[in-house]
């Protein structure tokens, strides 16, 4: 019942997690080079199946890009990941461990998998420094956060992220009044903050302009290696720039899998794009 | 949210004593202020209540002493009322509720103290005597002790405001639909407490207390200490959340009034967030209605009824949501403005503060201290 003991900011958090009677919910296990394992999942609404035996493997380190028509179920899939949507049936580890269906949203940001939603969801009456300091990894019970105060260390690492997103110069700007494209950069800020192993990215250069689109490929390209990124996006260039392994889904369920080309080639991927 | 002009410069990283940061969280100006208001209740209108004869212009009476005493309580409420609004944007339309808990736990008090000096000379409070019961139920055990009194109104609003919000917020109930909720535990509150056989003395309440501490409560002297107590709840309550909304906690509490997905995702459970400021809130309110109680003589289930909640959040829309000084200007306009109407035109009251409450909202959408900030803003701007 108490979720907040599944919050503890600690390497041993499976302790904690065991008395709530997760079954197996350790420590981050990725020893077996699998970031995030889905299988057979199955989501419906209302008789409808947004996801259909679903299976899926993200390796550690990989940048995977998620490509698909409107309703194939990109964003049903992150909201399984994040534990918004709790699928009928299937399973969605993180690692060797963590069962993904049965913790709550913020127990699954504190294993570390951070998430960019379509559209931009920033704190709009918060500065952008301020958004990067709610972000910031740490303790984020009640009580920790009403005696917070920002290290110098704290400082840094928000300073860094500001220059890494190019908005060192709009530290104490509301972030409402930032452009598009700099809120999408925001929120990706943010979700580095959070220092997460996994990074699902829906629609991250959507508004943006070709040269921010080809800066936040970059940015990408050099986080994978150290982080898992799952990229959903309708942009062929930015999908292309990226390089990673493509993976296409239609009607809930993967249709194909492999590099852009041998995707963009397939008969059935073709079919679906461009219809009967 | 700009970036805070505090009283003291405090290094912005670092280890900072909470004594500093919440001294900082007020500018030089609030504290001035705060300092005025303190002086005025604690020194001068008690030197001017006591000292000057009631003929004198500068006299104050005994009637403005209850009516400030009184709006300060109300005003206490207005803040408490702006956490949870302003700043956790949850609107309670049941915050009367909590107001006359904290209320109906001193008063029992106050009943107690009243001894053998009833109409009926019994042992028992006279409500009980009415009613022919014969001895003091439980829950009235220990209210005969000033401390155990003072205990309950800080329990009793936080244990029901955490029942009911743990339950509300864990099943994400939110909006409209939780205000409607609030408006139902309040009106249903009131009718439990009508029952005489809820032992609080029913419809009638409780009232004619006689002491306060062995003190008479209609003593000049006991008037001023109350109000003195109450001016520095007051102010107490404004740095208190003053800090609290300037600390990350507030960060992140109005974070998940913009954006309470985001804050899920992030890391932080929402839950915990919202039932922190709603205890605060309800305890606060609680303290409102124990100081309410001995100035006014009267606590009865009609402090409970929905009217009453609606009207403190129309004092804070009034004053201005989100900015915690506006809601106490809200607090007293608003009740300066019914004790003027209910004496001038009675008739009119009810459609003046409706009037009132759709020109805020379609006007003043910022409240008293929005205009304020508009006008100020616009003379910087002519200046310039």
């Amino acid at each position: 019942m108490n979720a907040q003991a599944a919050l503890i900011d600690q390497p041993d958090g499976g302790d904690s997690a065991t008395q709530l009677g997760h079954v197996v919910t350790g420590e981050l296990d990725l020893s077996h080079g699998v970031a995030l394992y889905l299988e057979d999942i199955t989501v419906s609404f209302d008789g409808f199946r947004a996801l259909n035996k679903l299976s899926l493997a993200i390796d550690a380190g990989e940048l995977r890009c998620i490509i698909g028509p409107n309703g194939a179920g990109k964003t049903t899939m992150m909201d399984v990941i994040t534990g918004k949507t709790r699928p009928d049936s299937g399973k969605a580890f993180f690692g060797q461990t963590i069962d993904l269906t049965r913790l709550t949203e913020p127990e699954i940001a504190h294993v570390g998998i951070g998430r960019k939603f379509q559209k931009p969801t920033i704190f709009e009456q918060h500065t952008a420094f301020e958004n990067l300091e709610l972000a910031m990894k740490t303790d984020k019970r009640v009580w920790k956060s009403l005696m917070a105060w920002l290290s110098g260390d704290d400082r840094d690492r928000i300073a860094d992220t500001l220059k890494l997103i190019r908005l060192d110069g709009e530290a104490d700007r509301p972030a409402g009044l930032l452009s598009h494209g700099q809120k999408q950069w925001l929120e990706i800020g943010m979700l580095l903050m959070q220092e997460p192993k996994l990074l699902l990215l829906d629609e991250p250069v959507a508004g943006m302009t070709d040269d921010e689109t080809m800066r936040t490929a970059e940015l990408f390209v050099s986080l994978a290696g150290k982080h898992s990124l799952v990229v959903v996006e309708h942009d062929m260039a930015f999908v292309e720039k990226l390089g990673g392994k493509v993976t296409v889904l239609h009607e809930g369920s993967v249709l194909a899998e492999g590099d852009l080309a041998t995707v963009q080639n397939d008969q059935r991927v073709i079919e679906v794009y461009l219809g009967r | 949210m700009s970036a805070i002009t505090s009283a003291l410069p405090l290094p912005a990283s670092g280890r900072v004593p909470l004594t500093l940061r919440v001294f900082a969280a007020l500018d030089r100006k609030a504290w001035i202020a705060l300092g005025v208001f303190l002086a005025l209740a604690l020194v001068v209108v008690p030197v001017l209540h006591l000292a000057l004869p009631p003929e004198n212009a500068f006299h104050v009476s005994t009637y403005a002493i209850t009516l400030i005493g009184k709006i300060m309580c109300y005003a206490l409420v207005a803040v408490a009322m702006d956490l949870i609004w302003g700043y956790g944007g949850i609107l309670s339309l049941g915050h009367g509720l909590f107001f006359a808990l904290g209320g109906y736990a001193f008063g029992m008090y106050l009943m107690r103290q009243i001894g053998r000096d009833g109409s009926y000379g019994a042992d028992l409070p006279d409500f009980m005597v009415f009613l022919d019961w014969k001895e003091l139920p439980w829950f009235w055990l220990g209210s005969d002790s000033f401390g155990w009194a003072a205990f309950l109104v800080l329990a009793v609003p936080a244990i029901v405001a955490f029942v009911f919000g743990y339950f509300a917020f864990r099943s994400r109930i939110k909006g409209v639909y939780f205000s409607i909720i609030t408006q139902a535990l309040t009106y249903a509150a009131m009718l439990l407490f009508f029952r005489n056989e809820t032992g609080f003395g029913g419809n009638n309440g409780f009232t004619d207390f006689k002491r306060i501490l062995g003190y008479s409560i209609t003593a000049p002297e006991t008037r001023l200490v109350l109000f003195g107590l109450t001016a520095i709840a007051l102010a107490a309550t404004l740095v208190f959340s003053a800090w609290l909304v300037k600390s990350k906690f507030g960060r992140v509490l109005t974070a998940i009034r913009d954006a309470e997905s985001r804050v899920m995702f992030i890391g932080y459970n929402p839950l915990w967030y919202k039932l922190s400021i709603w205890v605060i809130s309800a305890v606060l309110c609680g303290i409102a209605g124990a100081l309410y109680v001995p100035q006014v003589g009267i606590i009865n289930p009609s402090e409970m009824s929905a009217a009453n909640s609606i009207e403190i959040a129309i004092w804070v829309a009034v004053g201005g949501r989100g900015t915690l000084i506006g809601p106490v200007i809200g607090a007293f306009t608003v009740n300066l403005a019914k004790s003027w109407f209910t004496v001038s035109f009675p008739e009119y009251w009810l459609f003046f503060l409706g009037l009132l409450f759709i020109v805020v909202t379609l006007l003043l959408p910022q409240g008293l201290v929005g205009l304020w900030k508009k006008i100020m803003s616009k003379k910087q701007g002519a200046q310039a």
